[in-house]
């Protein structure tokens, strides 16, 4: 395939904040996760109820027919789920069953139980994320960054052919983002982690008293870490289809322009602009 | 667990290779302690600036749908807390110690003779679970203001009956401080009564601390004497309480 010219792609701001918010958000899903073992259900309203049914996910052990299981619950459905979720780790047959723990030793942070840790490790990279996400808002607002990444009229009309594009596999290397691209990383710089800041700040009585209103806006502070759980999630799928697309365009250069900053593009005539 | 499980638990293991990275930072000695220390330095203060004076948020009696869950200890045994509850805390006196210049000793009915305040709030556990009730008790300003604290005491320190661990170096009996900011905060309340009930033993009786803009495990239950200091190194491993001590943080605003 001919090869256009290197173009340097990425700003320094935006490579430092990028590994920034990378490795804060690698630490808050893990301790995350670690703090969500120490009450594994999500409920909707202000309280957890215990004397009445708001759940909508738990994570729970439970004895079937003399033998543990590890039970999931989404809904009131209930999915088998030992081995990975509820009941995981060593087993020793007529000693002990496994670890009752809702997430496995290989997803939290530390690995073994200890809420208190999990917060310590939570919140000091809750500050590296809100500080890095922060610092690429001031300097993208200054540099342009953030005008180039804001999705246009025209990148609306283009968005079908892109995703089309996509489907088929066919990466266009520009030094500008495509329609899609826009579209998702908007999707996450501008809804998904400041909704996961805020969601996550609902979840502090002390931010409750400063800005009440919050908890109305995400319906009580139980929707909120529901709410919370949730997003997490939409970031992990974002995450594999992120790595994923950076395998299928090309690992060696699209890694090197998040690090040097420098982006081999396609030939003229490769895409279509 | 089967081969496969084996793998997929290793491969996902390996792909994020981090979970076991930080696990010696709960250790007292790990290079982490200061920066999670000076991390929760900065959580600290920003809450305070953007919390102020401000009030927790308050329900009404339609959003107490369920009894109010008991946690922690949930009834004390000591010889001492035995022979109250068996005289329904009739004999019962709250001290009040340390940098005051008139120490108090006040009876449950000594508490209940002063102004009340009454408000339904949520209570979060730092789990992550939340429960709302109906408190009723005598704010703690009011009983400061009897005490008249001296300009050095800068914290109030609650000391409770409950046995929270025992130990081969003895029993340890559940202790919290708050700053005196808190202190005078109108919602932080000595609450002696729940859910229009007397407080039960499972949630603190005869007196508990409510402390609306905090986690549940500020709000000491069974509180012994209130003690104003002008340090916390004094007490147990000198975090200031009997869980900031076993590595949550002291001010638990999040």
């Amino acid at each position: 395939m001919p090869k256009g010219p290197l173009v340097r792609r990425h700003s320094l701001a935006t490579r430092l904040t990028h590994w920034g918010w990378a490795i804060s958000l690698f630490f808050l899903l893990l301790s995350g996760l670690q703090i969500f073992n120490a009450f594994p259900s999500l409920h909707i309203g202000q309280e957890s109820g215990f004397d009445y049914d708001n759940a909508v996910f738990s994570i729970g052990a439970e004895q079937v027919q003399g033998e543990w299981r590890g039970i999931t619950r989404v809904f009131g459905q209930s999915f088998d789920t030992t081995g990975y979720l509820g009941l995981s780790g060593e087993s020793i047959p007529g000693l002990k069953p496994g670890e009752f723990r809702a997430f496995p030793a290989a997803l939290t942070v530390p690995s073994y139980q200890s809420l208190a840790l999990g917060r310590s490790v939570h919140f000091l990279f809750a500050w590296g994320l809100v500080i890095s996400l922060a610092a690429w808002l001031i300097f993208s607002a200054l540099n342009g960054h953030l005008r180039h990444l804001w999705p246009s009229l025209s990148d609306l009309r283009r968005l079908p052919a892109d995703l089309w594009d996509h489907l088929r596999f066919r990466f266009h290397h520009s030094v500008k983002y495509g329609p899609l691209q826009k579209l998702t990383y908007a999707l996450v710089l501008f809804v998904a982690l400041p909704g996961m800041i805020l969601t996550g700040l609902c979840l502090s009585p002390g931010f409750n008293a400063a800005a009440p209103w919050l908890l109305d806006l995400f319906g009580g502070r139980q929707t909120a870490r529901t709410l919370h759980f949730l997003i997490m999630l939409g970031l992990v799928v974002f995450f594999i289809i992120h790595i994923a697309m950076i395998l299928l365009a090309g690992p060696i250069n699209e890694l090197r322009s998040i690090v040097t900053g420098w982006y081999r593009t396609d030939a003229k005539g490769e895409h279509h602009e | 667990m089967n081969d496969r499980r084996k793998f997929l638990l290793g491969a996902t293991a390996f792909a994020l290779s981090g979970c076991e990275i930080l696990d010696g930072a709960g250790k007292p000695d790990s290079l982490f302690r200061p920066v999670f220390g000076a991390s929760e330095g900065l959580t600290h203060l920003a809450q305070r600036g953007l919390i102020g004076d401000a009030l927790a948020p308050e329900y009404t009696e339609a959003d107490i749908r369920q009894g109010q869950r008991p946690n922690g200890s949930t009834n004390p045994e000591t010889a001492e807390y035995l022979a109250l509850r068996d005289g329904g805390f009739r004999d019962y006196r709250l001290r009040v110690t340390g940098l005051v210049d008139r120490p108090l000793s006040l009876s449950l009915a000594d508490l209940r003779q002063m102004p009340d305040r009454t408000q339904i709030t949520r209570h979060d556990c730092v789990e992550g679970w939340s429960c709302i009730a109906k408190w009723r008790g005598t704010p703690l300003g009011l009983v400061l203001e009897q005490a008249m604290p001296r300009l050095a005491a800068r914290y109030a320190v609650f000391h409770c009956f409950d046995v929270a661990e025992r130990s081969l170096s003895g029993e340890v009996a559940y202790y919290e401080s708050i700053d005196l900011m808190d202190a005078w905060h109108p919602q932080t309340l000595l609450a002696w009564e729940m859910n229009n009930k007397a407080l039960p033993i499972a949630n603190g009786a005869p007196l508990r601390l409510r402390l609306e803009r905090q986690l549940g495990y500020k709000m000491a239950k069974y509180i012994h004497s209130i003690e104003l200091t002008d340090t916390l190194g004094l007490l147990g491993q000198g975090q200031g309480s009997y869980w900031a001590d076993r590595g949550y943080q002291w001010y638990a605003g999040i």
